[in-house]
């Protein structure tokens, strides 16, 4: 470790609420070595951003360090002043930020804000710095570099400012980057391209680089070594493969444990950690963790545990890591999941055919000057049928379509053609022309928990409301009263929490909340859109338990929204892929997971980070963007990015449905028997491998 | 209760009325601007409701001295702390029975702006779409006619009275208060509770005054306080012209332009409506400034 390019010894981070000073970095210490990369990883409110940024001695107005070093290549940054540390910021060290969009002036060009770097920390002059930015923007592998440059913001998309901002941290070959969640706002075929983009600029740089994230797959497949905050304290850190083969710390092995992965025994339940993370104010005086740990004993509530080195090279802050290494965790007691109901029919709940959705329509100034008019076709004649008693899982990425064909199904939007049945009789698509019935039997979760409870309702009015709506039963106050107690037991919440409002709430209360509004009137069909991407890990693994729970319980249906197909493939027993607006592939979990036809799910599903090192699976690369729903391309909407594309044929003709058996279907004009050939070929197998 | 107000006083944040205003109250207190603007408030209010009580002569009534003579623009005195007017009316007198007017015309007015605008806005911001774009244009046209020049057409045209100049107020600032609310409003519409509201098939009416309301009142609140101090200017700007309640009955306004004439002779006849004017507009300002601020996380929050 002597010749780590940062090293940060004993760091303390203050912030001032009021009148108090909180600690919120607790005796920190890394060493970070060239041409490796640091993964930092933590839950919201760990800390992780505030040390991140802390590294290149940038901290909030009401932020100070009371003690400790940050050395970076031999200087101690905190001695110096603002002035000094300008000509180490972009130039030494660089930040590529979470929000590109934001973090770029609108009102400049891409290329000349990359050049305005070279020009500021490398004296460049004005043509050649101008050169330079549209060399670094090829070496982001943009395919038009010069064109690029040329563009403002807010012309480029997610994927393509993530680069320029890759580019802008990278033009003055700093010796350090850190990488800020800068995947986090990316699906995930695109996420992969900006990761390998990272791994090997870094290492031609011979730069070092923290990488940021909450994302525990993402630092598996990208980094060297990683270090785990909880409570603003390391709690382990690790080379990576030791970190996910044989974590050590209580802390770890939960968050590893409580990641959703696709098991075919859909009995399972994920494993959670207990109780919420530690408030500012309240730090324990023990062990940051102790309150939630499953082995704390007596001294790690007293003493705080000091950061020791394991035999493997690793840090760890616990006093019984010895003994989590040679006995482990043990097993969770395993909570049997209630009875599953069998499918007692194959008579569908629902089903929607053909539904079309497009917005935008064409203002009078465009009829006037003959603009032509190309709305948005957010879902484009897409069928779906889910089953009672079963799961649904819509799975695409961002601009798909999904929400809005979910918002179709409940009404929120009215389809703008195609029929929905429910339990085979047809439903307006119109939300005030659906009776109160209807209404009961399909209710939605949403997917921002800070939005989904009116800020001036206590949690009883909320779910009071909803009973006194919907109910079929007219209830007096008093069985209104006990019904909501029971509701809020159902979602595992106590009777008090009727009172509270939801500022009183965490983000994970929030959405059990929100779950028990929904179940409130007994509904055949629960809506879920995205209802864990907003929440960290272990909130997460509570909710998908709870969601699994309830539906066996109540013995509703869900139509599950996600983009993250590891949350799908553990709730929901039947998938569909969505991709511009139409249902591409659907199937069994098991059939679309294990072995998905159609070339995008195998693309997407091959594009997933994996929350282990060890694996190391051959990545299928799309080429482009997902093309504008405004401009859909003709034939096969997925051939301009298909790796399989066979010719003119998927230019010009829809492809058909096919079916692979047991209801697996895909959409593609190459025959199934021809896909599953071409992907076991040995060829294949090595074209992916990175 | 007793146990539910400290439940909710340990989680810091607190909705339920009792501790809300409680808080509010304490709040206000912190900032001393705006307490003092707030206790001029309360001390003009008060003037307004006990005038007849306190005013020591009627507005109307001629002073004499001793000998019958009209006592006209005598200087301050003890018996006339502000002085005669140049018709001999004790003008103490006249500024407190001139309160109630100042008070309650703009409070009349604004408060039916404030509802109107708020039905508006509430209305227009929240089914959006053609609708909107209709009733936005026609605020937005009623928004550029300058103040005065609506009130000079309109109370010229259908004569000076109390109602006249009420309609005026709010048809001046309803479209203000609209414009604000809707805006308000787009950001609150598209929220998971609304739309939880609609799944649960509530009726308009419930969602824009139960759901919707109570996120854009903390704006409101502030917006017609504001509305309230530039209510006063104008219709005291209104009695300057010449365009207020006729005569006889006090206006600050009016009672302005009157002195304004005989300045040399007389000054303090102009200094004590006009430092009443100042006083109570700046009070109701640094009040709607401090409301400002309180609620200014929670405005912040929905714009």
């Amino acid at each position: 470790m002597e010749d780590a390019i940062i090293r940060v010894e004993n760091l303390f981070i203050d912030y001032r609420l009021g009148k108090t000073w909180h600690n919120v970095i607790h005796d920190v210490t890394l060493n970070i070595r060239p041409d490796t990369i640091h993964g930092l990883v933590g839950e919201s409110g760990s800390g992780k951003s505030t040390l991140a940024l802390a590294l290149m001695r940038y901290l909030a107005p009401n932020a100070r360090i009371p003690s400790g070093n940050i050395t970076f290549d031999g200087q101690d940054l905190l001695s110096k002043s603002t002035r000094e540390m300008r000509d180490i910021w972009g130039q030494l060290i660089s930040l590529v930020p979470q929000d590109s969009l934001a973090a770029l002036n609108p009102s400049y060009t891409v290329g000349d804000q990359i050049a305005e770097i070279t020009r500021r920390h490398m004296g460049i002059a004005r043509r050649e710095s101008a050169e330079r930015a549209v060399e670094m923007l090829h070496r982001v592998k943009i395919s038009d570099p010069a064109d690029v440059a040329k563009r403002y913001p807010h012309q480029l998309s997610g994927g393509m400012l993530q680069r320029v901002a890759i580019a802008m941290a990278l033009s003055t070959s700093p010796k350090f980057l850190i990488l800020d969640e800068p995947t986090t706002a990316l699906d995930v075929t695109t996420q992969v391209v900006i990761l390998d983009l990272f791994r090997a600029l870094i290492h031609d740089n011979h730069a070092a680089a923290l990488y940021v994230s909450h994302d525990l797959g993402t630092i598996a497949q990208l980094c060297d070594d990683v270090t785990v905050l909880y409570g603003g304290e390391i709690m382990e850190s690790a080379p990576v493969k030791t970190l996910f083969a044989a974590p050590t710390h209580p802390y770890t092995i939960g968050l590893l444990r409580s990641l959703p992965r696709y098991s075919e025994e859909s009995e399972s339940r994920l494993e959670t950690i207990a109780g919420i993370a530690p408030s500012l104010a309240n730090r324990p005086t023990g062990c940051v963790f102790a309150p939630r740990c499953p082995i704390a004993n007596s001294q790690c509530h007293a003493e705080k545990p000091p950061l020791t080195a394991t035999d493997d090279g690793g840090l760890v802050r616990c006093w019984r890591w010895r003994d989590v290494a040679t006995e482990g965790l043990g097993e969770q007691p395993k909570v049997p999941l209630s009875q599953a109901v069998s499918a007692e029919t194959d008579k569908p709940l629902l089903a929607a055919r053909n539904i079309v959705k497009h917005f935008g329509s064409r203002s009078v100034f465009d009829k006037l000057t003959g603009q032509l008019f190309s709305p948005v076709r957010a879902v484009d004649d897409a069928s779906i049928t889910i089953r009672h008693h079963s799961t649904l899982g819509l799975v695409g990425e961002s601009g798909s379509g999904k929400t809005t064909l979910a918002r179709c199904i409940v009404a929120l939007n009215s389809a703008d053609s195609g029929e929905i049945e429910l339990d085979e009789l047809p439903i307006s698509n119109r939300l005030n022309e659906r009776p109160k019935t209807m209404l009961r039997d399909m209710q939605m979760v949403f997917q921002n928990p800070a939005d989904t409870l009116n800020p001036y309702h206590t949690v009883g009015q909320a779910l009071g409301r909803t009973l006194k709506r919907l109910s079929l039963d007219a209830l007096s106050p008093a069985e209104i009263e006990s019904r909501v107690v029971d509701l809020l037991q159902s979602v595992r919440l106590t009777a008090d929490y009727a009172q509270r409002y939801p500022a009183e709430l965490s983000g994970g209360e929030k959405q059990r909340v929100a779950i028990a509004r929904a179940f409130a009137a007994d509904p055949a069909l629960v809506v879920a859109d995205e209802p864990t991407s907003s929440l960290d890990a272990s909130v997460q693994a509570v909710i998908m338990n709870l969601l699994k729970d309830l539906r066996i319980e109540k013995g509703a249906s869900y139509l599950l929204i996600s983009h993250d197909l590891d949350v799908i493939a553990y709730l929901a027993d039947w998938i569909a892929v969505m991709y511009l607006g139409q249902i591409v592939e659907e199937g069994s979990t098991h059939a679309v997971y294990a072995s998905p036809y159609h070339p995008y799910t195998e693309a997407l599903i091959s594009a997933i980070p994996t929350p282990d090192p060890a694996i190391d699976n051959p990545i299928i690369y799309l080429e482009g963007e997902v093309p504008s729903a405004k401009n859909i391309p003709s034939g096969c909407r997925f051939h301009t990015r298909c790796p399989r594309k066979i010719g003119a044929i998927c230019e010009t003709e829809e492809p058909p449905w096919q079916d692979a058996g047991e209801g697996h279907c895909i959409r593609c004009h190459i025959d199934v028997a021809e896909l599953i050939r071409q992907q076991n070929s040995p060829q294949e197998q090595r074209r992916g491998t990175r | 209760m007793e146990q539910n107000l400290t439940n909710v006083e340990s989680f810091g944040a607190s909705h339920s009325f009792t501790t809300r205003f409680g808080k509010f109250l304490k709040q206000l207190a912190e900032r001393p601007l705006s307490l003092i603007g707030t206790f001029i408030v309360v001390l003009f209010l008060f003037i307004a409701v006990t005038g007849p009580l306190i005013a020591p002569h009627g507005y109307d009534e001629f002073m004499r001295d001793d000998e019958g003579a009209l006592m006209r623009r005598t200087e301050p005195s003890l018996q006339h702390p502000f002085g005669t007017d140049k018709d001999g009316r004790d003008i103490f007198s006249r500024v407190i029975w001139g309160t109630r007017e100042i008070i309650l015309l703009p409070g009349i007015a604004t408060t039916i702006a404030v509802i109107l605008g708020t039905s508006i806005g509430l209305t227009v911001g929240y089914y959006g779409g053609w609708f909107d774009e209709i009733v936005s244009q026609l605020m937005d046209s009623l928004l550029s006619i300058p103040a005065l020049v609506l009130a000079l057409v309109m109370l010229g045209t259908f004569g000076q009275s109390e109602i006249g100049i009420i309609i005026v107020v709010v048809l001046l600032y309803t479209p203000i208060v609209a414009r604000i609310i809707r805006s308000t409003t787009l950001n609150i519409r598209t929220l998971g509770y609304i739309e939880a509201a609609k799944l649960r098939g509530e009726s308009t009416p419930y969602i824009l005054f139960r759901e919707i309301l109570p996120g854009v009142l903390p704006a409101l609140v502030v917006e017609a306080a504001l509305r309230f101090s530039y209510a006063i200017f104008l219709i005291a700007s209104l009695g300057f012209l010449g365009l207020g309640v006729p005569p006889p009955s006090p206006s600050w306004g009016r009672m302005v332009e009157e002195a304004r004439g005989e300045y040399l002779q007389a000054p303090w006849a102009l200094w004590a409506p006009v430092i009443a004017i100042a006083l109570l507009v700046v009070g109701v300002n640094l009040m709607a400034d401090g409301l400002r601020r309180i609620f200014r996380h929670e405005i912040d929050k929905v714009s």
